[in-house]
C-alpha cells in the first residue's frame, strides 16, 4: 500500500506541469480561434471538405462532447455529413497538440505514426460510414 | 516513459514555463486575450479536475492490485485476442483527455505492453458511451452504430498497423 502511494504520488508530480502547461495552452488556442472561423472554413465541395474536416479536428481540442456539438451545428448549417465525420473523428483520435508529450512518453516514431495513421482513418471512416449509412 | 521527460533536463518544466512566458507574452500585447483564455483555462480546470482524481485513483488502485505478470498476461508481448479485449474495452472506458492517461498506459508500457495495444486503446477511447445520447440526437441511431463499429474495427488495425510500422522502422 505504502509502496503504491509512493508510486501514485510520483506520477502525480511528473504529470501535475505536463497537464498545466497543457491546458493553458489549449485555453489559448480556443480563445485565438473563434466558432466562427469554423463556420466560415468550408468550402461545400464533397473532396475538399472531408480533408479541411479532418485538418481541423487534428489541431482542435477539447472533449469528444464539445466535438459532437460542434459537428451537430456544422450540420444543421449546411456542412456535409463526410466532412463533419472526419471532423469529428480527427478531434478525438488525432492530437498535434500533445505530440511532443506523447513523444516524449510513447517515442517519437509512435506519436507521428499514431497521429497520421488516426488522421488517414478519420477519412476513410468517415467515407464508409456515410457509403454504408443508405443501405441500413 | 514518464520518467524520460524528468531524465532529460526537466522538459516538463522548461514546456510548463514556455507556455506561461506566451502567457506572459499576451497580457503585455491583448489582455482581453489573455483573460479571456485564462477564464477559458479556469473553467477547464474546475471541469477536469474530477477526472483527473478519476484517473490517479485508478492508477492508485492499479499499483496494488497490478503486478507486471498479470499485465503481461493481458496486454504483453504473448497477449492474443484478450490483448484487444482489453484495451478496447479500456480505451472505451476511459474518461477525459487523452493526455490525462499518459503516466497510467506509460506505467503498463513499462511492464510490458505491447504498443498494437498502447495503439488500440488511444483509438478506441474515441468511443464514448456516456456521449453516445448526443451523438445520437444529432446524427441519428443508425449513424451512431455504423460509425461506432467502423471504430472498433480500425482500433484493431491501426493497432496492428502501427506496431509492423515500428518494427520495420527497427529492423
Amino acid at each position: 500500500m505504502k509502496k503504491a502511494v509512493k508510486k501514485t504520488l510520483k506520477n502525480f508530480n511528473q504529470i501535475f506541469p505536463i497537464i498545466l502547461g497543457l491546458f493553458l495552452l489549449l485555453s489559448l488556442t480556443i480563445s485565438v480561434i473563434p466558432q466562427t472561423f469554423y463556420d466560415n472554413i468550408f468550402t461545400g465541395n464533397k473532396f475538399i471538405d472531408p480533408l479541411i474536416g479532418a485538418l481541423l479536428g487534428s489541431i482542435s481540442g477539447g472533449t469528444s462532447i464539445t466535438s459532437y456539438i460542434l459537428a451537430g451545428e456544422f450540420l444543421k448549417q449546411g456542412v456535409g455529413l463526410l466532412a463533419v465525420t472526419a471532423f469529428m473523428l480527427s478531434w478525438v483520435t488525432v492530437g498535434t497538440i500533445q505530440i511532443p508529450i506523447e513523444s516524449a512518453i510513447f517515442g517519437k516514431k509512435f506519436a507521428i505514426v499514431r497521429n497520421i495513421a488516426s488522421f488517414v482513418t478519420a477519412i476513410i471512416i468517415a467515407i464508409l460510414t456515410v457509403a454504408t449509412l443508405p443501405l441500413i | 516513459m514518464i520518467d524520460t521527460i524528468q531524465g532529460k533536463n526537466n522538459n516538463k518544466w522548461i514546456f510548463l514555463i514556455a507556455v506561461m512566458v506566451l502567457y506572459l507574452i499576451v497580457a503585455v500585447m491583448d489582455f482581453a486575450l489573455f483573460k479571456d483564455a485564462f477564464f477559458h483555462f479556469t473553467s477547464l480546470i474546475q471541469k477536469i479536475a474530477p477526472i483527473i482524481v478519476f484517473v490517479f485513483v485508478l492508477m492508485f488502485l492499479s499499483n496494488i492490485y497490478f503486478n507486471p505478470e498479470k499485465i503481461n498476461k493481458f496486454v504483453g508481448k504473448d497477449a492474443g485476442a484478450k490483448g484487444w479485449v482489453a484495451s478496447i474495452i479500456g480505451g472505451i472506458l476511459s474518461v477525459g483527455p487523452i493526455y490525462l492517461w499518459y503516466p497510467f498506459i506509460s506505467d503498463l508500457k513499462k511492464e510490458g505492453m505491447k504498443d498494437r495495444f498502447i495503439a488500440a486503446f488511444f483509438y478506441s477511447r474515441a468511443i464514448k458511451l456516456p456521449m453516445l445520447p448526443i451523438m445520437i440526437f444529432y446524427f441519428g441511431l443508425s449513424f451512431t452504430i455504423i460509425l461506432t463499429f467502423y471504430m472498433l474495427i480500425f482500433s484493431v488495425l491501426n493497432g496492428i498497423f502501427i506496431e509492423k510500422v515500428l518494427e520495420q522502422k527497427k529492423s
